[in-house]
C-alpha cells in the first residue's frame, strides 16, 4: 500500500515537474503546433525537411538548455524563427522535453 | 421490348462515362489520402488512402488530366487513376522529397528530393526510374555534398530547372536524351533559395532567397546571359523577421505587367513591374504571406498567411493595389486554387477541417465540403499550364 501511494506521489510529482502549470487541453494545442507548424519545416513526421529531424535518437543527445534556447530564441543566420512570440518559455520547456522523451506523430 | 434491350445498355455506358476537367484532388495530409472533387457541382467523389506521409505533398496531372502524380514527404510517388478512384503505382524514391513537375511532353516526372539531395526523373507511363541527378556541390569547407533540392519546375524545351537550398545554385536539366540529362549549373546565385518560380509563359526562372535580400532571375530563352539579380534593394535597411513559413512561389501571380509576390518575413505583399523588374510597390497586409495568388482573370489577388495569422485571407484589387477585403475563413488556412476559369475559388481550412468554395465575385461562401485536415487542393486544369 505504501508503495503504491509513494509511487504515485512519485508520478504525480514527476507529472508536474513535465507539464507544471500547462492545462492538458494546452498541451493538446502544443503537441498540434509541433505537428503542423514545426512540421512545416521539420516533416509533420518530425523526420526532417528544411529543417533537421526531430527525433528522440537526435534531440536526446543534445543540451535541454540549447534546445530550449534553440527554439525560444531561433537561430540566427539559419531559417529557425524564435518562438518567444507566440510561446511562454515554459512552454517551450515542456515542448522540448517531450522532443527528448519522444513524440507521437501522425 | 426488343428495343429496351438495346438501348438501355448504350444509357447506362453514357451515364458512367465522364471527362475529367473539371476534377481535382485535396490533400488529407493526416490521413495519408486525397479527396477526388468535381468543380461542376462542388462535390466529393470519393477518397484515395495509402498514400504515405503527405504534409507538404503536391500533385501535378497527366496531360489527358486522368492521372494525378501525387508527391509525398516521404519520398512516395504514386499516380492515382483519377476516374477509378485507385493507385495505379507507387515507388517509394528517395528519404525525403518536397515536389515535382511534369516535363513539357509529358512523358517525364521529375522529383526533388531533400534527402539525398537531387532530383529523380521517372518515365511517366510506367514510373520507371529513368535518370538520377545527384545535387552534388562543393562545401565551403572544401567537401562534397548533397544539397536539397527545391523550387523545380517544368519549362518549354523539355527541361527541368530547379534551385539549389544548400548550394545557392539554379541548374537547368535538358531532358532531350532523357536518359542522359544535359546539365547547366549556375553558381553564386545567393544564399538559400527557398522556392522557384516559372512565368507563365516559360520564359522566366525565378528563385526568392531566404538568406539574403533580392531573388535570383534567370532568362531561359538566354541562358547564356546567367543569373541576374531582381528587387535588389528590397529589406535593406529593414530589421530581418523570423519567417514562421516559408512563402511559396507556385504560380506566379500575375495581373497585367505587374507580378505579386510575397514578402519574406514582412508582413508585405510587394508589386513588381515585368517591364523593368522594378518593385513598384509594398501592399501591407495581416501576416507574413505564404500563398499569393491572382484570379485566371488577374482582377483580384488573394493572399494566405502563416501561423499565427492563418486564420484569414485577404484580397486585393490589382488595379487600386489596395486591399478590399478580409475574409476570416477559420484557423489553418492552408490553400487556395481558383477553378479553371475563375468564378470560384477553393480553400483549404485545416483546423475546421473543411474546404470552402468562394464566389470570386460575390466572396461569399458557394459549397462547404467536409475534408480532413486538409492542405493543398489541385485542380485538373493544372495540366495544361507550364510550370504548374
Amino acid at each position: 500500500m505504501k508503495v503504491w501511494l509513494n509511487l504515485l506521489l512519485y508520478s504525480v510529482a514527476f507529472a508536474a515537474h513535465a507539464g507544471e502549470s500547462i492545462s492538458s487541453a494546452r498541451q493538446a494545442e502544443l503537441h498540434e503546433l509541433l505537428i503542423e507548424d514545426c512540421g512545416s519545416c521539420h516533416g509533420s513526421r518530425l523526420l526532417g525537411g528544411l529543417g533537421p529531424a526531430l527525433t528522440k535518437q537526435r534531440l536526446a543527445k543534445l543540451p535541454r538548455k540549447f534546445l530550449i534556447d534553440t527554439v525560444y530564441n531561433g537561430r540566427p543566420g539559419t531559417a529557425m524563427p524564435p518562438w518567444s512570440t507566440m510561446l511562454t518559455h515554459q512552454e517551450v520547456s515542456w515542448l522540448v522535453d517531450q522532443l527528448q522523451k519522444g513524440v507521437k506523430t501522425p | 421490348m426488343l428495343l429496351a434491350f438495346f438501348i438501355l445498355p448504350a444509357i447506362s455506358i453514357a451515364d458512367t462515362l465522364r471527362g475529367t476537367g473539371d476534377l481535382g484532388v485535396i490533400i488529407e495530409r493526416t490521413s495519408g489520402a486525397v479527396q477526388i472533387i468535381e468543380t461542376t457541382h462542388n462535390t466529393s467523389l470519393g477518397r484515395v488512402k495509402g498514400l504515405g506521409d503527405l504534409s507538404h505533398a503536391s500533385v501535378v496531372f497527366s496531360r489527358d488530366e486522368r492521372y494525378a502524380y501525387v508527391f509525398g514527404r516521404d519520398g512516395g510517388l504514386s499516380k492515382i487513376d483519377l476516374l477509378k478512384k485507385k493507385i495505379v503505382k507507387r515507388v517509394m524514391q528517395s528519404g525525403n522529397s518536397i515536389g515535382g513537375a511534369i516535363s513539357q511532353n509529358g512523358k517525364l516526372v521529375a522529383v526533388s528530393n531533400y534527402k539525398p539531395g537531387g532530383v529523380k526523373v521517372f518515365d511517366a507511363q510506367s514510373l520507371k526510374l529513368i535518370a538520377d541527378i545527384p545535387a552534388e556541390y562543393t562545401a565551403a569547407d572544401g567537401s562534397k555534398k548533397l544539397s536539397k533540392v527545391i523550387g523545380l519546375v517544368d519549362a518549354p524545351g523539355n527541361r527541368f530547372v530547379f534551385s539549389l537550398w544548400d548550394a545557392g545554385e539554379i541548374w537547368i536539366a535538358d531532358m532531350h536524351d532523357a536518359a542522359h540529362p544535359k546539365i547547366t549549373r549556375f553558381n553564386n546565385i545567393g544564399r538559400n533559395p527557398y522556392d522557384g518560380l516559372i512565368t507563365p509563359d516559360g520564359r522566366y526562372y525565378i528563385a526568392g532567397l531566404f538568406g539574403e535580400d533580392g531573388m535570383a532571375m534567370l532568362d531561359l530563352w538566354h541562358p547564356e546571359k546567367g543569373i541576374s539579380h531582381i528587387l535588389p534593394d528590397y529589406g535593406k535597411g529593414d530589421k530581418k523577421l523570423p519567417v514562421y513559413k516559408m512563402p511559396h512561389l507556385e504560380g506566379w501571380a500575375v495581373a497585367g505587367h505587374y507580378a505579386f509576390v510575397p514578402a519574406v518575413g514582412h508582413h508585405e505583399v510587394l508589386v513588381i513591374d515585368l517591364l523593368n523588374w522594378k518593385q513598384v510597390a509594398k501592399i501591407p497586409v495581416f501576416g507574413q504571406p505564404v500563398f499569393v495568388m491572382a484570379q485566371p482573370d488577374g482582377r483580384r489577388v488573394w493572399v494566405n498567411f502563416a501561423v499565427p495569422n492563418n486564420h484569414k485571407v485577404q484580397i486585393i484589387d490589382t488595379e487600386s493595389l489596395k486591399l478590399i477585403k478580409t475574409l476570416e475563413p477559420g484557423k489553418g488556412v492552408l490553400h487556395m486554387e481558383f477553378e479553371p476559369r475563375g468564378e470560384e475559388v477553393w480553400i483549404s481550412v485545416r483546423d475546421k477541417n473543411q474546404v470552402q468554395v468562394y464566389d470570386t465575385e460575390t466572396l461569399n461562401i458557394n459549397t462547404r465540403l467536409n475534408a480532413i485536415k486538409p492542405s493543398g487542393i489541385f485542380n485538373t486544369a493544372r495540366a495544361h499550364k507550364l510550370g504548374l
